[in-house]
This record gives C-alpha cells, structure tokens and sequence, in this order.
C-alpha cells in the first residue's frame, strides 16, 4: 500500500524520540518494514535450548515462588459473576491457606465490568492494593467494535479502580498495512488511562500472536506496541491457539531487550494463554534471565497471564515442602 | 549367513503409552539358571508421578461405564490372553524354570481368575450391598463403589498369575491402578500390557512399572492423589513403613499376602468405600 501523502500521527513521545519530530505514518512504515527479518530456525532453536536447563532443589523452590509473584490470576470467562471474582482474589490473596509463607500473586485480570467486585473484594478482605486488578478493555477479546467503544470501555475500568489495562490492537488493521491507525489506537487508549489525579493506569498491549501468522509480524507488532507507549507488550488473549508459545515470547523479549539497549528504558512482557504447568513457566524464566537479565524477573517487567498454573506451582511446592507428591485435592477447584 | 536378532525393547506401559523409564535407567532380567534374558525399564519415581497422574485422567470415566460394560471389556482381555498364550508359555518358562506344561497351568489359572472376576463386574454390588431396616418411612440403601486410585505391588514370585489376581479385583469395579509387577519376572508383565493396549480398556486405567518395589512404593504409599495401597506383593519389603506413611493420607491398604493371592470377593470390596442413601417411600 502506498501513502500518497503524509498522514500525521498522534505525539507519542517514545515514537517521536526515535522517528523524529516530524511523525507519520510513512516514518513509522519505514522503521517497521525496516526491521531485519526473524531467523525462525535460529529463533526456535534458541527457545527449545533454553527449554533444557535443569532447575533443582533450592532454584526450583525460589523458581516456584518467584512464578507465584508474576502470576496475573485470570478470570475471563462470558459466565463470570461477581462470586467467582471474589473467590479469583481470596485466592490470589492466599494462594494456599496450608501455607501462610506462600507468597502473593501480582494480580487478578478480569472483565471491565468485574473490577467493582475486585475492589470490593480486597477492601472487604482488608488489604486494598495488595494485589493489582488488572481489566481488559477495548472490546476484549476480539479488539473488534468503534474507538469510541474501545475509549469508554478503557475509561469505565480506570474509574472503576483497575490499576491495570490489558487493551487488544485492532490485528485486522495490522495485517492490511493500517500501521498508523493501529498506533493511533494505541496512543488513544494510553490517554484513556489517565486517571483524575494524573496518574496512569499500566497499559498491556495484547498483540495476538496466534493471529500474526509470522514471526515477522510479531517483531514489528511488539515495536509498534512499545513506540506508541504501552507498559507490557503481552502475547495473547488466551481465546486464540496457538496462544503463548515460547519462541515468541523470546522474540518479544528480544525487541524489549533492544528498546532497553537503545534508551535505557525497561518494557515488561506478559505471556499469556497455554501455560498450565511449573515446568513449562520455569522454562519462561530461564528465557527471560537469560535474555534480557534477571532484572527483569519482578512483578514490575514480567508476569504470568494464566488461570491454572497456579494450582500447579501449589502441588509442586507442596511437594517440595512435605517430601511428597500431592494432589489435586489439596488446592482449590476453580 | 546367520540371521541377526531383533530382540524386544522392554518399556513401561503409562496412560495407555509404552514410554521408557524417565530415568532412562534399565535393569538385566535373568533366567533361573542366570542367563541373561532381557533389559526391563526399571521406573524411577517421576514414572509413578506420571502414571498415578495417568490413573487419576482415566478413574471418572472408567467408574462411570456401566459394571456390564466393564464386565465385557474384561472378558474380551481373557480372549485375547488366550492369542498370546505362545508367548507367555516362552516367557514364563523361562524366567521361571519351570517346564512348558507348568507355564501353561499358570496361564490357564491367570485366564480363569481373569473370567471369575470379570463375572463380578456387574454382581458385587448386589452382593456386597445392602438394604438396611431404618426406622421412619425410608428405603436405606448401601452401596459399595470404586474407592480410586489403587497402588499395587504384585506378587514377586510369580510371573502372571500373581499380577493378574491383583489388578483384575482392583479395576473390576471402575478403581484405575498403578502395579508394580515382580521385580525378577517382569516380562510377562509388559506382555500383558501388549494385551491391554489392543484392548477395548481405556488408557490409564491399568499403569504397569518395572524395577524396584523398594525404591517406587513409598513414594505411592505417601502419595497424596492416591486413595489405597494394595502391598499383597510387599512381603520382603519394610511395608509397614509403607502403612504407616499411607495412614498420612487415609488410605486404605491390604496388608501383604503370602504367595498368590486367593480370587476372594473379599478383595474386590477392600476397594471400594460404602455410600448410603435415605430415599422417602414416597408413595404409601
């Protein structure tokens, strides 16, 4: 697609910072496309070494814990209530009651229209802010309704008390070439985050990567999402297979660990959809030290998107602390 | 020119799959007179992990068929016993020693044991429940049902016979297993899940490891997704030990046996745990 004459985009100030003052669709194209291509073998191949690392005995148990404390435990279903929302932050609040030492998940994800009875929940369990809540908006999960939908769905959340906002890009736009409207949107939601007082609510910008088809894709999407503003750039929204896959995750570290080298700033990356078990998130772990640094492994710049993992980390460490295998009976049924 | 043999690999049977211990280890399987006659997969912890986890998928849907249905995927097992008797005569000579006539005996009582309990498939409940005198206007009935997840260590010396009279009771009434077979006669035993795998039971529902009892049954005596611990087979080994860290989780465990096990009712009801309902008599 060819742009006959320049279309202005929106201010934001990481894109202006590394495009020039002057921002266009035409600069933005131009930097996208100009990125190298993805080695897919040399990218997957990476992934599955990194998948082989043994994690034993103490690792394994600063591992579990550490997994525990990057978990947004999700609900995200069309038959969601408010009781299930509250027993969603009983639970991340005490991950399990046999245990007072376990540690807290970093937040719970749910529906917009959910967050009162998150709020509700923490302030009845006396502990506010213990736990973030973090709500997707924008027309979840399929990104498909108007701006001015997407911008009333991200402002009713903020006001509701979400910290967190996990918006989805219009990939419809982003595989016909619409580059600009994709990163106006963006913009637009980040300033729907504004709350009263001036601060900001964390904006995650879910890309889909089951949905981008190419690795290729992915780098420029995770580009996009950082120039335009957002806190995290996060895989997926657990809807569409393939979800979280390893080698795309290291892929969208790899364009953080770029923007850090480039302006010393710190992106987070959120997996999300597909990861169900300790083993497979330790391997998530191992990719995350060794690609952008162990500095990374905090609430702050990583998190789980996962709503049975955590049960799983339980048995494990359960495991671990009692010298035998447990069982499903011996954590929650959600 | 002389042929080369292909000699079997000798594997697990897990979740209706063949793997190979995780621990990649094997151990040498002799005969009587100390030649050597195969390398068994000798299963480490995490395969009894991996197969009660096999046991635990496969115990809704294995309780929820009917006993009739039950009743004949046991039966079609005995059938197809009987095509592999070849097999298990030359396996079980000669890791026992004992003449082809004698193996046969064996199979032949391996067969019938499999036949009476498969008969009781859809008849232990009848039997083993009852209806009880309440006073009020009720119908109190009790019966038993499959308890779960069933740890077993079969009987060391025999090939079998002695494994078949320990999973047959165990499964007959919708309860998954997880057997470890005799440590010095495993063979038969990867055989008899050869049998299974082609049969019309569920992955899952029967879990066969090889190697050491001693070193595998505590790890599924302390087990919390296990419901009871069947140690007819654990003569030799410290088993009360293995009782008192299966108390931990309230299992129920049948205390070891000498020898081969008798084919008892007895046995099947060890199994399962006893439900009551009080139903109105609503219409007197």
């Amino acid at each position: 697609m060819t742009i006959s004459q320049p279309v202005t985009l929106a201010p934001a100030e990481r894109a202006i910072s590394m495009l020039g003052g002057d921002l266009t669709e035409r600069a933005l194209r131009l930097h996208l496309e100009g990125l190298s291509g993805v080695d897919a073998v040399g990218l997957e191949q990476r992934a599955a070494d990194l998948g082989t690392r043994s994690i034993k005995t103490t690792s394994k148990a600063w591992a579990l814990d550490r997994i525990i404390q990057l978990i947004d435990l999700t609900t995200l279903e069309g038959a969601d209530t408010g009781g299930k929302v509250r027993s969603l932050v009983a639970k991340a609040l005490t991950p399990d009651p046999s245990d007072p030492g376990t540690p807290r998940v970093a937040a719970v994800c749910v529906y917009g229209d959910m967050v009162p009875f998150a709020v509700d929940a923490l302030a009845s369990a006396n502990a506010p802010h213990a736990v973030n809540i973090a709500a997707v908006a924008t027309a979840f999960p399929s990104g498909r309704a108007s701006l001015r939908v997407k911008l009333a769905d991200t402002a009713d959340a903020v006001a509701a008390g979400a910290d967190e906002i996990d918006m989805v890009i219009d990939r419809g736009a982003f595989l016909s070439g619409r580059y600009g409207e994709v990163f106006d949107e963006i913009v637009a939601v980040k300033e729907a985050c504004r709350r009263e007082d001036g601060t900001y609510a964390h904006l995650k910008v879910i890309l889909e990567t089951g949905e981008l088809n190419t690795y290729d894709n992915v780098r420029r999407a995770s580009w996009l999402g950082i120039l335009a503003g957002g806190d995290f750039i996060k895989t997926s929204t657990g809807k569409v297979a393939p979800a979280a896959t390893l080698p795309v995750t290291l892929l969208m570290l790899e364009a953080v660990r770029d923007w850090h080298r480039l302006t010393g700033e710190r992106i987070g990356v959120k997996p999300a959809g597909g990861i169900r078990t300790s083993k497979d998130a330790i391997k998530y772990l191992v990719t995350v030290a060794e690609t952008v640094g162990e500095e990374w492994l905090t609430p702050q710049l990583f998190r789980f998107g996962a709503s049975s993992l955590l049960n799983d980390v339980l048995l494990q460490r359960q495991k671990l602390t009692s010298g035998h295998y447990s069982g499903p009976d011996y954590v929650t049924v959600d | 020119m002389t042929r080369l043999a292909v000699p079997k690999t000798y594997k697990l049977y897990i979740g209706g799959k063949f793997p190979r211990s995780e621990s990649g280890r094997t151990y040498e399987v002799v005969s009587s007179k100390g030649a050597f006659l195969a390398n068994a997969a000798k299963a480490s912890r995490k395969d009894a992990r991996d197969a009660v986890v096999a046991a635990r998928a496969a115990q809704a849907g294995w309780s929820s068929a009917t006993g009739y249905n039950r009743g004949q995927v046991l039966y079609r097992i005995a059938e197809l016993l009987e095509g592999r008797r070849a097999q298990f005569v030359e396996e079980i000579a000669a890791a026992e020693g004992v003449s082809a006539a004698a193996a046969s005996r064996q199979i032949d009582a391996a067969i019938d044991v499999w036949v009476w309990y498969a008969g009781w498939a859809d008849k232990y409940v009848q039997v083993a429940g009852n209806g009880n005198p309440v006073s009020g206007p009720y119908f109190n009935l009790s019966t038993p049902e499959p308890t779960g997840v069933v740890a077993s260590i079969a009987p060391q010396g025999s090939s079998l016979l002695g494994l078949v009279s320990v999973i047959a009771p165990v499964i007959l009434s919708g309860n998954t297993i997880v057997v470890i077979a005799s440590e010095p006669y495993p063979l038969s035993a990867i055989s008899l899940s050869e049998v299974l795998a082609t049969s019309d039971v569920p992955g899952g529902v029967i879990n066969i490891l090889t190697g050491s009892a001693a070193e595998i049954a505590p790890w599924l005596a302390s087990h919390a997704d296990v419901n009871a611990l069947d140690l007819t087979g654990a003569e030799a080994l410290e088993w009360i030990d293995l009782q008192i860290s299966a108390a931990d989780t309230l299992k129920r465990v049948l205390a070891p046996v000498s020898g081969v096990p008798a084919a008892t009712l007895d046995r099947i009801v060890a199994f399962t745990e006893t439900k009551t309902v009080w139903h109105t008599k609503s219409l007197i």
